[in-house]
């Protein structure tokens, strides 16, 4: 665990204890049985709103704390830990990360308090293929005389269905790509609910001549620049829901290598998998200090933040493969029935390992910034 | 910290001999190539080793009436830091052997005030070198079950028996040695902790050639050799409780300091560049070999943040700690596996033995790869950590070292 603040470790143990009491991965399993559509709890939402976890990365004159990067990851963690399913990555880390890099004032001022009470719900609608690739961007953005016409469709848009906006990113007639909002109900946009296998809200987004004014535009970066920045601190706040995702189900496997018998001791006993909980626990550190220093980076303005995104990703995402597999495998059959959480957590870490480009995704952008 | 840096980058600079620069000095100081090193940087090596002596700096966090330098850890990092970014080497450390590493700190926590003042001042300075007696042929990942006997004979014990993977004990002045003073105890009750000079008639060091072309290691044979019995380190058979700690020691000086190192000097992607070339995306053109490099990074980066993590967390103070175990198995999978990387970069050039066909450096490669092959057997072998690991730090059963 990196070191943290007195206040950072006290909004720490607050999300902990929070999430164990009143949102644990039981709550997420009776939401899934009664909820086909995927979404989320309203309820465990507005709660979020109200503890304040959706301005810590809004300004204080914005009506957030602006606590960080590390602050939020710490709180995804705790997320990751128990499934929770909500809006607040969506919106309140990667919506207020695209405002806050790339809006004006009016445009903080018009979207930055309404993420943080709760009133607006943003996503970032990128990917336009199966596989997620930066540069295979094909939505256009038409300049109009008073703002602009957007055309293309996107796939496996996080909160979707949720969202009240969405951040579109569509070539410019420059040829780079630009980040436009786009209000959920805008003329032209459809959407429909992709039934992923983690139960979350996923969509499939349709523009067709859509009409957007000029404040739609998120100027205050280039274009490229601000969705690059974008889509880096994206990765690495995935990261560290997923080191969350990772963390729990090898406290669930070590749990169960300490309690189950057979052969008349208990397994964890056996040296073969004393030394495979050896080697994810392992595993497990390498992963924690990795995505913790993707969200450090972030914070510190460090040179190097986009490289340490990537590794954020794919080192995170490397543990949390290996550890879902052994989460399942070491339970053995019960590992395999619905009624126990260990499919929640496997379907869960596939679905993140392919949200925000998966670890040879990360891996190649991380030789690329090393120049070979 | 600051004001600290600057002292000592400006002493480093003052005081690091010209004569030394380039200078393979981690083979000279490890007693490999100091045959072979010429007069001049004989002489410079040791105006450097009492220029470091002097400012305590060979064991900066040793009390300084010891010979240490009285530091923090944090400074003491700070010095090592200086060093290497000039592009100097402390020689101290690896002229002692085992002793700044793990002798030194071990006889801090058990030894007398006058075992104290006897031994540590000749190991911080370099002028004593250690070597450690611990494995032995039927000995090795199952330590305790060593057999070497040491028998109370008054005034001194007797030793008889053999040790093996005795680093440096050809050239050692002094050993620490694990020996049985009773039989008839459990296997970890009857072992106690000795040391002895290597000068005697009662000792013999019979090198082993090993893959690499090297010696570094030795068979050492105990004839009936004299350890004084104010040598004795900590209570009689308790030395497992010694030779534990001394393991932690050890574990931590293998958790992947900065070493001076022919597969580093050139980045395995820029020699990939040299080697391989790129494709038109500007991209690695072997593309295979570019996702193992890539991962090789990625696994020292998680590894290095892992230990500046380790150490935030302790605050400063670097612990002998489980997450030794951790690391020095991180460490060694970067370092082997970039071993290999650099051997399949190079092709037919990556498998020299010798002469005029391969370069320097080249050669250099293919020993350091074989010589690393060691990393994860010696000082506890990759399994042995494991075991550690999942019986101190996840509270699993132990299922060793039973009796």
């Amino acid at each position: 665990m990196a070191a943290l603040t007195e206040e950072q470790s006290i909004l720490k143990d607050q999300a902990s204890s929070w999430v164990e009491t009143h949102l644990p991965v039981q709550k997420f399993r009776e939401f899934r049985n009664s909820n086909s559509d995927g979404g989320f709890d309203p309820q465990a939402w507005s709660a979020m709103v109200d503890m304040g976890w959706t301005g810590i990365l809004v300004p204080e004159s914005y009506g957030g704390s602006e606590l960080g990067y590390l602050t939020f990851g710490v709180i995804l963690e705790q997320l990751g830990r128990q499934l929770c399913a909500s809006p607040l990555f969506a919106s309140a880390y990667v919506g207020a990360t695209a405002i806050n890099l790339g809006g004006s004032d009016a445009q903080k001022q018009h979207w930055l308090p309404k993420i943080v009470d709760g009133s607006e719900i943003l996503t970032l609608a990128v990917d336009e293929q199966s596989r997620h690739q930066r540069d295979r961007v094909e939505s256009t953005a038409q300049a109009t005389g008073d703002g602009f016409t957007i055309n293309g469709a996107k796939t496996f848009v996080l909160e979707g269905m949720s969202a009240t906006a969405l951040i579109v990113a569509a070539r410019t007639e420059e040829g780079s790509v630009g980040l436009f909002l786009v209000p959920a109900d805008a003329q032209g946009l459809s959407r429909q609910a992709m039934h992923t296998l983690d139960s979350r809200d996923y969509a499939r987004v349709t523009l067709s001549s859509v009409s957007v004014s000029s404040e739609a535009y998120l100027g205050a970066m280039p274009a490229g620049e601000l969705y690059e920045a974008v889509l880096n601190r994206a990765a690495a706040g995935i990261a560290m829901e997923m080191l969350g995702v990772g963390c729990y189900s090898f406290e669930m496997t070590l749990d169960y290598l300490k309690t189950r018998k057979q052969f008349g001791k208990v397994i964890g006993s056996f040296q073969a998998l004393g030394h495979r909980a050896a080697e994810l626990y392992s595993a497990q550190e390498m992963a924690r200090s990795c995505a913790e220093a993707g969200v450090i980076a972030i914070d510190q303005g460090a040179d190097d933040e986009a490289a340490m995104s990537a590794l954020s990703k794919a080192k995170t995402g490397e543990f949390l493969f290996d550890m879902s597999n052994q989460l399942i495998q070491i339970h053995g059959g019960i590992g395999m029935t619905d009624e126990f959480d260990a499919g929640l957590y496997l379907k869960r870490a596939r679905v993140l390992e392919t949200t925000f480009g998966n670890q040879a995704h990360h891996r190649d952008r991380y030789a690329t910034l090393l120049g070979f | 910290m600051d004001g600290f840096r600057n002292d000592v980058r400006g002493c480093v600079k003052e005081n690091f001999p010209a004569s030394l620069a380039g200078v393979d000095l981690a083979g000279i100081a490890g007693g490999e190539s100091g045959a072979r090193a010429s007069d001049e940087i004989k002489a410079g090596m040791e105006t450097w080793r009492q220029r470091l002596a002097e400012k305590g700096w060979g064991a900066p966090t040793w009390p300084v009436e010891f010979g240490g330098g009285g530091l923090s850890d944090r400074e003491a990092d700070i010095i090592g830091e200086e060093i290497f970014e000039a592009g100097a080497y402390n020689p101290i450390p690896h002229m002692t052997g085992m002793g700044v590493t793990m002798v030194g700190p071990t006889l801090l926590e058990y030894g007398t005030d006058e075992q104290k003042e006897r031994h540590l001042k000749g190991i911080a300075s370099g002028e004593v070198r250690w070597c450690l007696g611990l494995s032995e042929p039927n000995a090795g990942s199952d330590l305790a079950s060593l057999s070497t006997k040491a028998e109370d004979k008054g005034d001194y014990f007797a030793l008889n028996g053999q040790k093996i993977w005795t680093s440096g004990a050809h050239i050692s002045q002094w050993c620490g040695a694990l020996v049985r003073t009773d039989t008839d105890a459990g296997k970890r009750d009857g072992i106690s902790f000795v040391m002895l000079p290597m000068q005697q008639d009662g000792v013999e060091t019979r090198p082993i050639r090993l893959i690499s072309g090297a010696s570094p290691f030795c068979e050492t044979y105990f004839t009936e050799a004299r350890a004084e019995k104010g040598d004795l380190l900590g209570n009689l058979n308790d030395g497992w409780s010694v030779v534990k700690r001394l393991l932690q020691h050890e574990r931590q000086s293998q958790t992947g300091g900065r070493g001076v190192s022919m597969i580093d000097a050139e980045p395995l992607h820029v020699k990939a560049q040299r080697f391989v070339g790129l494709d038109e995306t500007g991209a690695l053109a072997d593309r295979d070999l570019r996702q193992r490099v890539v991962k090789n990074y990625m696994d020292a980066a998680a590894h290095k943040l892992t230990a500046q993590r380790i150490t935030d967390e302790a605050a400063g103070r670097v612990e002998v700690s489980a997450a030794a175990s951790i690391l020095k198995n991180s460490n060694t999978r970067v370092a082997q596996n970039k071993a290999e990387l650099a051997l399949e970069i190079m092709g037919s050039q990556g498998v020299g033995w010798s002469g005029d066909d391969f370069a320097e450096d080249e050669l250099g490669i293919v020993r350091e790869w074989l010589s690393g092959k060691a990393m994860s057997i010696y000082g506890g072998s990759y399994e042995v950590q494991n075991n550690i690991i999942s019986k101190n730090v996840l509270g699993l059963p132990e299922t060793t070292q039973k009796g």
